[in-house]
Protein backbone atom coordinates (compact mmCIF):
# COMPACT_ATOMS: atom_id res chain seq x y z
CA UNK A 1 0.00 0.00 0.00
CA UNK A 2 2.79 2.43 0.93
CA UNK A 3 4.59 1.35 -2.18
CA UNK A 4 1.55 2.07 -4.31
CA UNK A 5 1.18 5.55 -2.83
CA UNK A 6 4.88 6.22 -3.28
CA UNK A 7 4.68 5.08 -6.90
CA UNK A 8 1.66 7.29 -7.48
CA UNK A 9 3.46 10.31 -6.02
CA UNK A 10 6.52 9.55 -8.16
CA UNK A 11 4.34 9.19 -11.26
CA UNK A 12 2.40 12.37 -10.68
CA UNK A 13 5.52 14.41 -9.99
CA UNK A 14 7.26 12.93 -13.01
CA UNK A 15 4.27 13.78 -15.17
CA UNK A 16 4.23 17.27 -13.68
CA UNK A 17 7.93 17.74 -14.37
CA UNK A 18 7.74 16.42 -17.91
CA UNK A 19 4.63 18.49 -18.62
CA UNK A 20 6.48 21.64 -17.53
CA UNK A 21 9.59 20.71 -19.50
CA UNK A 22 7.61 19.98 -22.65
CA UNK A 23 5.71 23.22 -22.32
CA UNK A 24 8.87 25.30 -21.88
CA UNK A 25 11.34 23.78 -24.27
CA UNK A 26 9.74 21.49 -26.81
CA UNK A 27 7.88 22.52 -29.93
CA UNK A 28 4.18 21.86 -29.99
CA UNK A 29 4.27 19.31 -32.79
CA UNK A 30 6.63 17.05 -30.84
CA UNK A 31 4.60 17.49 -27.66
CA UNK A 32 1.55 16.34 -29.57
CA UNK A 33 3.32 13.19 -30.72
CA UNK A 34 4.43 12.50 -27.16
CA UNK A 35 0.85 12.91 -26.00
CA UNK A 36 -0.37 10.51 -28.67
CA UNK A 37 2.34 8.06 -27.57
CA UNK A 38 1.04 8.26 -24.00
CA UNK A 39 -2.49 7.47 -25.15
CA UNK A 40 -1.22 4.65 -27.38
CA UNK A 41 0.64 3.18 -24.41
CA UNK A 42 -2.56 3.12 -22.34
CA UNK A 43 -4.38 1.42 -25.22
CA UNK A 44 -1.71 -1.17 -25.95
CA UNK A 45 -0.99 -2.03 -22.32
CA UNK A 46 -4.67 -2.42 -21.49
CA UNK A 47 -5.35 -4.54 -24.56
CA UNK A 48 -2.34 -6.64 -23.61
CA UNK A 49 -4.21 -7.75 -20.50
CA UNK A 50 -7.04 -9.15 -22.64
CA UNK A 51 -5.12 -10.37 -25.70
CA UNK A 52 -1.68 -10.99 -24.31
CA UNK A 53 -2.10 -12.24 -20.75
CA UNK A 54 -5.49 -13.89 -20.95
CA UNK A 55 -5.12 -14.91 -24.60
CA UNK A 56 -8.61 -13.72 -25.59
CA UNK A 57 -8.22 -12.21 -29.01
CA UNK A 58 -10.32 -9.05 -28.86
CA UNK A 59 -10.80 -6.61 -31.71
CA UNK A 60 -13.21 -4.34 -29.87
CA UNK A 61 -10.83 -1.93 -28.20
CA UNK A 62 -11.90 1.07 -30.29
CA UNK A 63 -15.49 0.43 -29.23
CA UNK A 64 -14.51 0.78 -25.57
CA UNK A 65 -12.54 3.91 -26.46
CA UNK A 66 -15.56 5.43 -28.16
CA UNK A 67 -17.73 4.84 -25.13
CA UNK A 68 -15.14 6.41 -22.84
CA UNK A 69 -14.68 9.37 -25.16
CA UNK A 70 -18.38 10.14 -25.63
CA UNK A 71 -19.29 9.67 -21.97
CA UNK A 72 -16.47 11.86 -20.69
CA UNK A 73 -17.25 14.46 -23.37
CA UNK A 74 -20.84 14.48 -22.16
CA UNK A 75 -19.66 15.46 -18.71
CA UNK A 76 -17.17 18.10 -19.83
CA UNK A 77 -19.40 19.75 -22.44
CA UNK A 78 -23.10 19.05 -22.19
CA UNK A 79 -23.23 19.77 -18.48
CA UNK A 80 -22.00 23.28 -19.21
CA UNK A 81 -24.51 25.88 -20.33
CA UNK A 82 -23.78 29.37 -21.46
CA UNK A 83 -25.70 32.01 -19.62
CA UNK A 84 -26.65 34.29 -22.50
CA UNK A 85 -27.19 37.34 -20.28
CA UNK A 86 -23.87 37.40 -18.48
CA UNK A 87 -21.83 35.37 -20.95
CA UNK A 88 -20.68 33.00 -18.17
CA UNK A 89 -20.73 29.25 -18.34
CA UNK A 90 -22.73 27.53 -15.72
CA UNK A 91 -21.86 24.01 -14.72
CA UNK A 92 -24.79 21.95 -13.59
CA UNK A 93 -22.68 19.39 -11.76
CA UNK A 94 -19.93 21.19 -9.83
CA UNK A 95 -17.86 17.99 -9.57
CA UNK A 96 -17.15 18.26 -13.29
CA UNK A 97 -16.14 21.91 -13.20
CA UNK A 98 -12.85 23.23 -14.53
CA UNK A 99 -9.69 21.34 -15.40
CA UNK A 100 -9.99 19.22 -12.26
CA UNK A 101 -13.46 18.19 -13.32
CA UNK A 102 -11.75 16.36 -16.15
CA UNK A 103 -10.64 13.54 -13.84
CA UNK A 104 -14.10 12.53 -12.63
CA UNK A 105 -15.34 12.87 -16.22
CA UNK A 106 -12.60 10.54 -17.41
CA UNK A 107 -13.28 8.08 -14.62
CA UNK A 108 -16.98 8.01 -15.44
CA UNK A 109 -16.06 7.41 -19.07
CA UNK A 110 -13.76 4.58 -18.00
CA UNK A 111 -16.48 3.12 -15.81
CA UNK A 112 -18.98 3.23 -18.67
CA UNK A 113 -16.47 1.44 -20.92
CA UNK A 114 -15.84 -1.10 -18.14
CA UNK A 115 -19.57 -1.74 -17.93
CA UNK A 116 -19.53 -2.33 -21.68
CA UNK A 117 -16.60 -4.69 -21.10
CA UNK A 118 -18.79 -6.68 -18.73
CA UNK A 119 -21.62 -6.73 -21.25
CA UNK A 120 -19.29 -7.93 -24.01
CA UNK A 121 -17.31 -10.27 -21.78
CA UNK A 122 -20.15 -12.39 -20.43
CA UNK A 123 -21.89 -13.52 -23.64
CA UNK A 124 -18.61 -14.05 -25.51
CA UNK A 125 -17.20 -16.35 -22.83
CA UNK A 126 -17.95 -19.44 -24.84
CA UNK A 127 -16.18 -18.10 -27.91
CA UNK A 128 -12.56 -18.74 -28.68
CA UNK A 129 -10.03 -17.55 -31.21
CA UNK A 130 -11.45 -16.29 -34.50
CA UNK A 131 -15.03 -16.42 -33.27
CA UNK A 132 -14.25 -14.19 -30.33
CA UNK A 133 -12.35 -11.81 -32.61
CA UNK A 134 -15.38 -11.53 -34.88
CA UNK A 135 -17.82 -11.06 -31.98
CA UNK A 136 -15.71 -8.27 -30.45
CA UNK A 137 -15.28 -6.72 -33.87
CA UNK A 138 -19.06 -6.77 -34.16
CA UNK A 139 -19.33 -5.02 -30.81
CA UNK A 140 -17.04 -2.24 -32.02
CA UNK A 141 -19.11 -1.80 -35.15
CA UNK A 142 -22.36 -1.72 -33.16
CA UNK A 143 -20.99 1.12 -31.04
CA UNK A 144 -19.95 3.06 -34.15
CA UNK A 145 -23.30 2.53 -35.87
CA UNK A 146 -25.23 3.62 -32.79
CA UNK A 147 -23.12 6.75 -32.47
CA UNK A 148 -23.50 7.54 -36.16
CA UNK A 149 -27.27 7.37 -35.92
CA UNK A 150 -28.05 9.22 -32.72
CA UNK A 151 -28.54 12.89 -33.36
CA UNK A 152 -28.12 13.73 -29.70
CA UNK A 153 -24.42 12.83 -29.94
CA UNK A 154 -23.97 14.65 -33.21
CA UNK A 155 -24.48 11.59 -35.40
CA UNK A 156 -21.80 11.32 -38.09
CA UNK A 157 -20.61 14.89 -37.42
CA UNK A 158 -19.63 13.95 -33.91
CA UNK A 159 -19.11 16.27 -30.99
CA UNK A 160 -17.05 19.39 -31.61
CA UNK A 161 -15.60 21.86 -29.15
CA UNK A 162 -14.37 19.61 -26.38
CA UNK A 163 -12.39 21.62 -23.85
CA UNK A 164 -8.64 21.50 -24.06
CA UNK A 165 -8.15 19.40 -20.93
CA UNK A 166 -5.94 16.54 -22.07
CA UNK A 167 -2.61 18.04 -21.09
CA UNK A 168 0.59 16.04 -21.12
CA UNK A 169 0.29 15.94 -17.35
CA UNK A 170 -2.96 13.98 -17.35
CA UNK A 171 -1.97 11.75 -20.24
CA UNK A 172 1.32 10.80 -18.65
CA UNK A 173 -0.28 10.36 -15.23
CA UNK A 174 -2.88 7.95 -16.57
CA UNK A 175 -0.31 6.15 -18.69
CA UNK A 176 1.75 5.69 -15.54
CA UNK A 177 -1.24 4.41 -13.56
CA UNK A 178 -2.17 2.02 -16.36
CA UNK A 179 1.35 0.63 -16.68
CA UNK A 180 1.95 0.27 -12.94
CA UNK A 181 -1.49 -1.28 -12.48
CA UNK A 182 -0.84 -3.77 -15.26
CA UNK A 183 2.56 -4.71 -13.85
CA UNK A 184 0.92 -5.26 -10.47
CA UNK A 185 -1.84 -7.29 -12.07
CA UNK A 186 0.60 -9.39 -14.07
CA UNK A 187 2.72 -10.14 -11.03
CA UNK A 188 -0.06 -11.37 -8.83
CA UNK A 189 -2.07 -14.50 -8.35
CA UNK A 190 -4.60 -13.08 -10.83
CA UNK A 191 -1.93 -12.46 -13.45
CA UNK A 192 -0.66 -16.00 -13.12
CA UNK A 193 -4.21 -17.30 -13.35
CA UNK A 194 -4.78 -15.28 -16.55
CA UNK A 195 -1.60 -16.69 -18.09
CA UNK A 196 -2.68 -20.17 -16.98
CA UNK A 197 -5.94 -19.68 -18.89
CA UNK A 198 -4.00 -18.61 -21.96
CA UNK A 199 -1.56 -21.50 -21.75
CA UNK A 200 -4.05 -24.26 -21.10
CA UNK A 201 -7.65 -23.54 -20.29
CA UNK A 202 -8.60 -27.07 -19.26
CA UNK A 203 -5.66 -27.37 -16.88
CA UNK A 204 -6.55 -23.97 -15.42
CA UNK A 205 -10.12 -25.15 -14.78
CA UNK A 206 -8.90 -28.33 -13.13
CA UNK A 207 -6.71 -26.18 -10.84
CA UNK A 208 -9.91 -24.54 -9.63
CA UNK A 209 -9.19 -21.25 -11.39
CA UNK A 210 -12.51 -19.50 -12.07
CA UNK A 211 -11.90 -19.16 -15.76
CA UNK A 212 -15.14 -17.39 -16.68
CA UNK A 213 -14.84 -14.83 -13.91
CA UNK A 214 -11.21 -14.05 -14.72
CA UNK A 215 -11.87 -13.64 -18.44
CA UNK A 216 -14.62 -11.13 -17.70
CA UNK A 217 -12.32 -9.41 -15.24
CA UNK A 218 -9.66 -9.06 -17.94
CA UNK A 219 -12.26 -7.56 -20.28
CA UNK A 220 -13.42 -5.10 -17.63
CA UNK A 221 -9.88 -4.06 -16.78
CA UNK A 222 -8.89 -3.60 -20.42
CA UNK A 223 -12.11 -1.77 -21.27
CA UNK A 224 -11.74 0.61 -18.33
CA UNK A 225 -8.37 1.87 -19.50
CA UNK A 226 -9.50 1.92 -23.12
CA UNK A 227 -12.31 4.22 -21.96
CA UNK A 228 -9.83 6.45 -20.18
CA UNK A 229 -7.65 6.56 -23.29
CA UNK A 230 -10.70 7.40 -25.39
CA UNK A 231 -11.57 10.29 -23.07
CA UNK A 232 -8.01 11.57 -23.22
CA UNK A 233 -7.87 11.30 -27.00
CA UNK A 234 -11.19 13.11 -27.32
CA UNK A 235 -10.00 16.01 -25.23
CA UNK A 236 -6.71 16.10 -27.08
CA UNK A 237 -8.27 16.15 -30.56
CA UNK A 238 -11.09 18.31 -29.18
CA UNK A 239 -13.50 16.88 -31.71
CA UNK A 240 -14.76 13.37 -31.67
CA UNK A 241 -16.72 11.58 -34.34
CA UNK A 242 -17.61 7.93 -34.79
CA UNK A 243 -14.99 7.55 -37.53
CA UNK A 244 -12.21 8.30 -35.01
CA UNK A 245 -13.01 5.00 -33.30
CA UNK A 246 -13.51 2.79 -36.32
CA UNK A 247 -12.33 -0.71 -36.93
CA UNK A 248 -8.88 0.50 -38.02
CA UNK A 249 -8.27 1.98 -34.59
CA UNK A 250 -8.73 -1.47 -33.00
CA UNK A 251 -6.45 -3.01 -35.58
CA UNK A 252 -3.84 -0.34 -34.92
CA UNK A 253 -3.74 -1.28 -31.24
CA UNK A 254 -3.53 -4.99 -32.03
CA UNK A 255 -0.65 -4.28 -34.42
CA UNK A 256 1.17 -2.41 -31.65
CA UNK A 257 0.86 -5.48 -29.45
CA UNK A 258 1.92 -7.91 -32.13
CA UNK A 259 4.89 -5.74 -33.06
CA UNK A 260 6.08 -5.50 -29.47
CA UNK A 261 5.36 -9.13 -28.70
CA UNK A 262 1.96 -10.36 -27.61
CA UNK A 263 1.98 -10.95 -23.87
CA UNK A 264 4.92 -8.68 -23.11
CA UNK A 265 4.06 -5.49 -21.27
CA UNK A 266 7.28 -3.72 -22.19
CA UNK A 267 6.73 -4.96 -25.73
CA UNK A 268 3.33 -3.28 -25.74
CA UNK A 269 4.90 0.00 -24.64
CA UNK A 270 7.64 -0.18 -27.27
CA UNK A 271 5.12 -1.19 -29.96
CA UNK A 272 2.87 1.73 -29.03
CA UNK A 273 5.72 4.23 -29.24
CA UNK A 274 7.16 2.85 -32.47
CA UNK A 275 3.83 2.78 -34.28
CA UNK A 276 2.96 6.30 -33.14
CA UNK A 277 6.31 7.84 -33.98
CA UNK A 278 7.04 5.90 -37.18
CA UNK A 279 4.26 7.39 -39.36
CA UNK A 280 5.23 10.89 -38.21
CA UNK A 281 8.93 10.31 -38.81
CA UNK A 282 8.13 8.93 -42.23
CA UNK A 283 6.17 12.06 -43.01
CA UNK A 284 9.48 13.94 -43.07
CA UNK A 285 11.03 11.32 -45.30
CA UNK A 286 8.08 11.65 -47.61
CA UNK A 287 8.59 15.38 -47.99
CA UNK A 288 12.32 15.06 -48.50
CA UNK A 289 12.04 12.31 -51.08
CA UNK A 290 9.09 13.96 -52.79
CA UNK A 291 7.27 10.66 -52.82
CA UNK A 292 3.83 11.30 -51.39
CA UNK A 293 2.22 8.18 -50.00
CA UNK A 294 5.47 6.27 -49.51
CA UNK A 295 4.82 6.57 -45.79
CA UNK A 296 2.15 3.88 -45.78
CA UNK A 297 4.24 1.65 -48.01
CA UNK A 298 7.17 1.77 -45.61
CA UNK A 299 4.87 1.33 -42.65
CA UNK A 300 3.39 -1.80 -44.19
CA UNK A 301 6.80 -3.04 -45.24
CA UNK A 302 8.10 -2.77 -41.68
CA UNK A 303 5.20 -4.87 -40.47
CA UNK A 304 5.60 -7.47 -43.20
CA UNK A 305 9.33 -7.79 -42.58
CA UNK A 306 8.57 -8.13 -38.89
CA UNK A 307 6.14 -10.99 -39.55
CA UNK A 308 8.70 -12.77 -41.71
CA UNK A 309 11.79 -12.39 -39.57
CA UNK A 310 10.45 -12.07 -36.06
CA UNK A 311 6.83 -13.28 -35.90
CA UNK A 312 6.89 -13.40 -32.11
CA UNK A 313 7.35 -9.61 -31.97
CA UNK A 314 10.29 -7.55 -30.77
CA UNK A 315 10.24 -8.98 -27.27
CA UNK A 316 8.38 -12.24 -27.73
CA UNK A 317 6.78 -12.86 -24.37
CA UNK A 318 9.79 -11.60 -22.49
CA UNK A 319 9.92 -8.40 -20.52
CA UNK A 320 12.58 -5.77 -20.88
CA UNK A 321 14.14 -5.85 -17.45
CA UNK A 322 17.51 -5.43 -15.79
CA UNK A 323 17.79 -9.20 -15.73
CA UNK A 324 17.31 -9.49 -19.48
CA UNK A 325 19.73 -6.64 -20.14
CA UNK A 326 22.32 -8.37 -17.99
CA UNK A 327 21.88 -11.55 -19.99
CA UNK A 328 22.08 -9.82 -23.34
CA UNK A 329 25.01 -7.53 -22.55
CA UNK A 330 28.49 -8.98 -23.08
CA UNK A 331 30.11 -10.35 -19.92
CA UNK A 332 32.62 -7.58 -19.43
CA UNK A 333 29.90 -4.96 -19.37
CA UNK A 334 27.97 -6.78 -16.69
CA UNK A 335 28.19 -5.39 -13.18
CA UNK A 336 29.35 -7.46 -10.23
CA UNK A 337 26.71 -8.70 -7.84
CA UNK A 338 24.24 -5.88 -8.26
CA UNK A 339 21.35 -8.25 -7.62
CA UNK A 340 18.25 -6.23 -6.90
CA UNK A 341 15.02 -7.63 -5.68
CA UNK A 342 12.16 -6.93 -8.07
CA UNK B 1 -12.50 -45.81 6.88
CA UNK B 2 -15.14 -43.71 5.23
CA UNK B 3 -15.99 -43.71 1.57
CA UNK B 4 -14.47 -40.68 -0.14
CA UNK B 5 -15.59 -41.17 -3.70
CA UNK B 6 -18.33 -43.38 -4.99
CA UNK B 7 -19.68 -43.81 -8.49
CA UNK B 8 -22.89 -45.63 -9.24
CA UNK B 9 -23.52 -47.22 -12.62
CA UNK B 10 -21.49 -44.49 -14.30
CA UNK B 11 -22.12 -44.62 -18.03
CA UNK B 12 -21.16 -42.38 -20.91
CA UNK B 13 -21.94 -42.77 -24.59
CA UNK B 14 -20.35 -40.94 -27.47
CA UNK B 15 -22.77 -41.42 -30.31
CA UNK B 16 -23.24 -45.17 -30.58
CA UNK B 17 -20.17 -46.03 -28.55
CA UNK B 18 -20.56 -46.75 -24.87
CA UNK B 19 -17.12 -45.71 -23.65
CA UNK B 20 -17.80 -46.49 -20.01
CA UNK B 21 -20.54 -48.89 -19.07
CA UNK B 22 -22.03 -48.95 -15.58
CA UNK B 23 -18.77 -48.35 -13.80
CA UNK B 24 -18.93 -48.58 -10.01
CA UNK B 25 -16.01 -47.26 -8.06
CA UNK B 26 -15.77 -47.04 -4.32
CA UNK B 27 -12.70 -45.34 -2.99
CA UNK B 28 -12.12 -45.04 0.73
CA UNK B 29 -10.19 -42.32 2.43
CA UNK B 30 -6.50 -43.22 2.43
CA UNK B 31 -6.74 -45.69 -0.43
CA UNK B 32 -4.11 -46.16 -3.06
CA UNK B 33 -6.44 -47.28 -5.77
CA UNK B 34 -5.38 -48.48 -9.20
CA UNK B 35 -7.53 -48.30 -12.32
CA UNK B 36 -6.09 -50.41 -15.10
CA UNK B 37 -7.12 -51.87 -18.39
CA UNK B 38 -5.95 -52.28 -21.97
CA UNK B 39 -5.80 -49.30 -24.34
CA UNK B 40 -9.19 -47.77 -24.99
CA UNK B 41 -10.77 -49.41 -21.97
CA UNK B 42 -12.22 -46.09 -20.81
CA UNK B 43 -9.92 -45.25 -17.92
CA UNK B 44 -9.24 -41.65 -18.85
CA UNK B 45 -12.92 -41.21 -19.66
CA UNK B 46 -13.71 -42.23 -16.09
CA UNK B 47 -11.26 -39.58 -14.87
CA UNK B 48 -12.88 -36.99 -17.07
CA UNK B 49 -16.26 -37.80 -15.57
CA UNK B 50 -14.91 -37.69 -12.03
CA UNK B 51 -13.37 -34.25 -12.56
CA UNK B 52 -16.32 -32.68 -14.35
CA UNK B 53 -14.74 -32.54 -17.79
CA UNK B 54 -17.39 -34.90 -19.17
CA UNK B 55 -20.97 -35.14 -18.00
CA UNK B 56 -21.99 -38.80 -17.65
CA UNK B 57 -24.92 -40.02 -19.76
CA UNK B 58 -26.30 -41.79 -16.72
CA UNK B 59 -25.19 -42.77 -13.25
CA UNK B 60 -23.75 -40.58 -10.54
CA UNK B 61 -20.55 -39.55 -8.86
CA UNK B 62 -20.57 -38.82 -5.14
CA UNK B 63 -17.64 -37.17 -3.42
CA UNK B 64 -17.69 -36.92 0.37
CA UNK B 65 -21.39 -37.71 0.26
CA UNK B 66 -22.15 -34.91 -2.19
CA UNK B 67 -23.38 -35.44 -5.72
CA UNK B 68 -20.78 -33.96 -8.07
CA UNK B 69 -21.63 -35.41 -11.47
CA UNK B 70 -22.72 -32.59 -13.76
CA UNK B 71 -20.72 -29.95 -11.92
CA UNK B 72 -18.07 -27.97 -13.75
CA UNK B 73 -14.36 -28.86 -13.50
CA UNK B 74 -13.79 -25.65 -11.51
CA UNK B 75 -16.38 -26.60 -8.90
CA UNK B 76 -15.09 -30.16 -8.64
CA UNK B 77 -11.54 -28.89 -8.22
CA UNK B 78 -12.68 -26.57 -5.45
CA UNK B 79 -14.40 -29.45 -3.67
CA UNK B 80 -11.08 -31.24 -3.41
CA UNK B 81 -10.41 -33.46 -6.41
CA UNK B 82 -7.29 -32.70 -8.36
CA UNK B 83 -5.74 -34.46 -11.30
CA UNK B 84 -2.90 -34.71 -13.76
CA UNK B 85 -3.21 -35.34 -17.47
CA UNK B 86 -2.07 -38.20 -19.65
CA UNK B 87 -0.75 -35.69 -22.18
CA UNK B 88 0.99 -33.22 -19.90
CA UNK B 89 -0.75 -29.87 -19.63
CA UNK B 90 1.60 -27.46 -17.94
CA UNK B 91 1.57 -23.68 -18.22
CA UNK B 92 4.66 -23.55 -20.41
CA UNK B 93 5.40 -19.85 -20.22
CA UNK B 94 5.25 -19.74 -16.43
CA UNK B 95 8.19 -20.79 -14.30
CA UNK B 96 8.22 -24.10 -12.45
CA UNK B 97 7.46 -22.34 -9.17
CA UNK B 98 4.68 -20.25 -10.72
CA UNK B 99 3.11 -23.39 -12.16
CA UNK B 100 2.88 -24.86 -8.69
CA UNK B 101 1.60 -21.53 -7.36
CA UNK B 102 -1.35 -21.55 -9.76
CA UNK B 103 -2.53 -24.65 -7.93
CA UNK B 104 -2.72 -22.62 -4.73
CA UNK B 105 -4.67 -19.83 -6.46
CA UNK B 106 -8.07 -21.30 -5.64
CA UNK B 107 -7.51 -20.76 -1.93
CA UNK B 108 -6.59 -17.08 -2.33
CA UNK B 109 -8.86 -14.95 -0.18
CA UNK B 110 -7.95 -11.64 -1.75
CA UNK B 111 -9.61 -9.64 -4.48
CA UNK B 112 -8.18 -7.89 -7.52
CA UNK B 113 -7.89 -4.54 -5.73
CA UNK B 114 -5.63 -6.05 -3.09
CA UNK B 115 -3.23 -6.92 -5.87
CA UNK B 116 -3.64 -3.69 -7.83
CA UNK B 117 -3.05 -1.58 -4.72
CA UNK B 118 -0.46 -3.94 -3.26
CA UNK B 119 -2.05 -4.20 0.16
CA UNK B 120 -0.47 -6.27 2.91
CA UNK B 121 -3.04 -8.97 2.16
CA UNK B 122 -1.57 -9.26 -1.33
CA UNK B 123 1.94 -9.79 -0.01
CA UNK B 124 0.73 -12.29 2.57
CA UNK B 125 -1.06 -14.25 -0.15
CA UNK B 126 2.00 -14.23 -2.43
CA UNK B 127 4.14 -15.50 0.44
CA UNK B 128 1.64 -18.21 1.29
CA UNK B 129 1.48 -19.42 -2.29
CA UNK B 130 5.21 -19.27 -2.80
CA UNK B 131 5.95 -21.16 0.40
CA UNK B 132 3.36 -23.83 -0.28
CA UNK B 133 4.51 -24.24 -3.88
CA UNK B 134 8.14 -24.43 -2.83
CA UNK B 135 7.37 -27.09 -0.21
CA UNK B 136 5.69 -29.21 -2.84
CA UNK B 137 8.52 -28.69 -5.31
CA UNK B 138 10.88 -29.93 -2.60
CA UNK B 139 8.60 -32.86 -2.00
CA UNK B 140 8.72 -33.75 -5.68
CA UNK B 141 12.45 -33.05 -5.90
CA UNK B 142 12.13 -30.06 -8.21
CA UNK B 143 13.24 -27.22 -5.95
CA UNK B 144 16.49 -26.66 -7.83
CA UNK B 145 14.55 -25.94 -11.00
CA UNK B 146 12.05 -23.56 -9.39
CA UNK B 147 13.08 -20.54 -11.48
CA UNK B 148 13.19 -22.31 -14.84
CA UNK B 149 10.41 -21.84 -17.40
CA UNK B 150 8.27 -24.97 -17.33
CA UNK B 151 8.81 -25.56 -21.06
CA UNK B 152 12.52 -26.12 -20.42
CA UNK B 153 11.96 -29.00 -18.00
CA UNK B 154 12.92 -32.50 -19.11
CA UNK B 155 10.07 -34.91 -19.63
CA UNK B 156 10.21 -36.80 -16.34
CA UNK B 157 10.30 -33.55 -14.38
CA UNK B 158 7.32 -32.23 -16.29
CA UNK B 159 5.26 -35.14 -15.04
CA UNK B 160 6.41 -34.47 -11.51
CA UNK B 161 5.65 -30.79 -11.78
CA UNK B 162 2.11 -31.64 -12.81
CA UNK B 163 1.74 -33.67 -9.65
CA UNK B 164 3.20 -30.85 -7.54
CA UNK B 165 0.77 -28.41 -9.13
CA UNK B 166 -2.16 -30.74 -8.48
CA UNK B 167 -1.08 -31.15 -4.85
CA UNK B 168 -0.92 -27.37 -4.41
CA UNK B 169 -4.71 -27.29 -4.70
CA UNK B 170 -4.76 -29.13 -1.34
CA UNK B 171 -6.92 -31.96 -2.68
CA UNK B 172 -8.52 -34.79 -0.72
CA UNK B 173 -8.22 -37.01 -3.75
CA UNK B 174 -5.62 -36.85 -6.48
CA UNK B 175 -6.17 -38.62 -9.77
CA UNK B 176 -2.96 -39.47 -11.59
CA UNK B 177 -3.37 -40.29 -15.26
CA UNK B 178 -0.44 -42.48 -16.32
CA UNK B 179 2.18 -40.61 -14.32
CA UNK B 180 4.93 -43.06 -15.29
CA UNK B 181 4.31 -43.01 -19.03
CA UNK B 182 7.53 -42.57 -20.93
CA UNK B 183 9.76 -42.86 -17.86
CA UNK B 184 12.73 -45.19 -17.52
CA UNK B 185 13.02 -47.88 -14.82
CA UNK B 186 14.96 -45.67 -12.42
CA UNK B 187 12.50 -42.79 -12.74
CA UNK B 188 9.59 -45.19 -12.29
CA UNK B 189 11.04 -46.51 -9.03
CA UNK B 190 11.45 -42.96 -7.73
CA UNK B 191 7.95 -42.09 -8.82
CA UNK B 192 6.32 -45.04 -7.09
CA UNK B 193 8.09 -44.09 -3.87
CA UNK B 194 6.77 -40.54 -4.31
CA UNK B 195 3.21 -41.71 -4.94
CA UNK B 196 3.29 -43.75 -1.77
CA UNK B 197 4.59 -40.72 0.14
CA UNK B 198 1.75 -38.58 -1.23
CA UNK B 199 -0.66 -40.92 0.53
CA UNK B 200 1.40 -41.58 3.65
CA UNK B 201 2.88 -38.16 4.37
CA UNK B 202 0.43 -35.75 2.80
CA UNK B 203 -2.63 -37.85 3.59
CA UNK B 204 -4.05 -37.50 0.09
CA UNK B 205 -6.04 -40.41 -1.31
CA UNK B 206 -4.62 -41.53 -4.65
CA UNK B 207 -6.45 -42.87 -7.68
CA UNK B 208 -4.00 -44.06 -10.28
CA UNK B 209 -4.29 -44.99 -13.93
CA UNK B 210 -1.19 -46.76 -15.11
CA UNK B 211 -0.07 -49.10 -17.81
CA UNK B 212 3.04 -50.25 -16.06
CA UNK B 213 1.92 -53.42 -14.27
CA UNK B 214 4.96 -53.64 -12.05
CA UNK B 215 4.34 -50.13 -10.73
CA UNK B 216 0.62 -50.65 -10.18
CA UNK B 217 1.01 -54.06 -8.56
CA UNK B 218 3.83 -52.68 -6.41
CA UNK B 219 2.02 -49.75 -4.86
CA UNK B 220 -1.74 -50.10 -5.21
CA UNK B 221 -3.72 -51.87 -2.56
CA UNK B 222 -6.89 -52.17 -4.56
CA UNK B 223 -7.09 -52.55 -8.29
CA UNK B 224 -10.04 -52.31 -10.62
CA UNK B 225 -9.73 -53.56 -14.17
CA UNK B 226 -11.74 -52.06 -17.02
CA UNK B 227 -12.15 -53.56 -20.46
CA UNK B 228 -14.32 -52.01 -23.16
CA UNK B 229 -15.87 -49.77 -20.51
CA UNK B 230 -16.90 -52.61 -18.23
CA UNK B 231 -15.40 -53.57 -14.91
CA UNK B 232 -14.05 -57.10 -15.23
CA UNK B 233 -12.21 -57.48 -11.97
CA UNK B 234 -11.76 -55.78 -8.61
CA UNK B 235 -9.50 -56.75 -5.74
CA UNK B 236 -6.01 -56.72 -4.26
CA UNK B 237 -3.05 -57.08 -6.67
CA UNK B 238 -2.52 -60.77 -6.01
CA UNK B 239 -6.05 -61.68 -7.04
CA UNK B 240 -5.93 -59.49 -10.10
CA UNK B 241 -2.72 -61.05 -11.32
CA UNK B 242 -4.28 -64.50 -11.28
CA UNK B 243 -7.70 -63.52 -12.56
CA UNK B 244 -8.35 -65.38 -15.84
CA UNK B 245 -10.60 -62.61 -17.19
CA UNK B 246 -7.84 -60.05 -16.73
CA UNK B 247 -5.29 -62.25 -18.40
CA UNK B 248 -7.68 -62.74 -21.27
CA UNK B 249 -8.32 -59.02 -21.63
CA UNK B 250 -4.63 -58.24 -21.77
CA UNK B 251 -3.36 -61.21 -23.74
CA UNK B 252 -6.46 -61.99 -25.77
CA UNK B 253 -8.46 -65.20 -25.63
CA UNK B 254 -10.35 -67.39 -28.00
Amino acid sequence: MHRTLALLVVGVSLAFGVDWFLGEFIEEYVVRIINLCGIAIILAVSLNVINGLCGQFSLGHAGFMAIGAYVSAYFTTTLRVLNTETGETIVRAPLFDGAWGFVPALLVGGAAAAAAGLIVGVPTLRLKGDYLAIATLGFGEIVIILLTNFDSVGAARGLPGLPNYASSFWILTFAWICVVGSVFLQRSTFGRALIAIRENELAAEVMGIRVARLKVMAFIYGAFFAGIAGGLLGHLLRTISPSTFGFMKSIEVVVMLVLGGLGSLTGAIVGAIVLTVLPEALRDVEQQAKLPGIRMVVYALVLILMMIFRPQGIFGQRELSLKLLRRVLPARLRGGDSETKP
Amino acid sequence: MSVLLETELLTICFGGLTAVDQCCLSIEEGDLYGLIGPNGAGKTTVFNMLTGVYVPTSGSVKFRGRLISGRSPVEVARLGISRTFQNIRLFDELSVLENAMTGAHQHAKINLFDSLLRTSRHYREERRQRERAYELLQFMGLEERAGLPAKQLPYGHRRRLEIARALATEPRLICLDEPAAGMNTGEKAELSALIRRIRDELGVTVLLIEHDMKLVMGICEKIQVLDYGKTIALGPPKEIQNNPKVIEAYLGGD
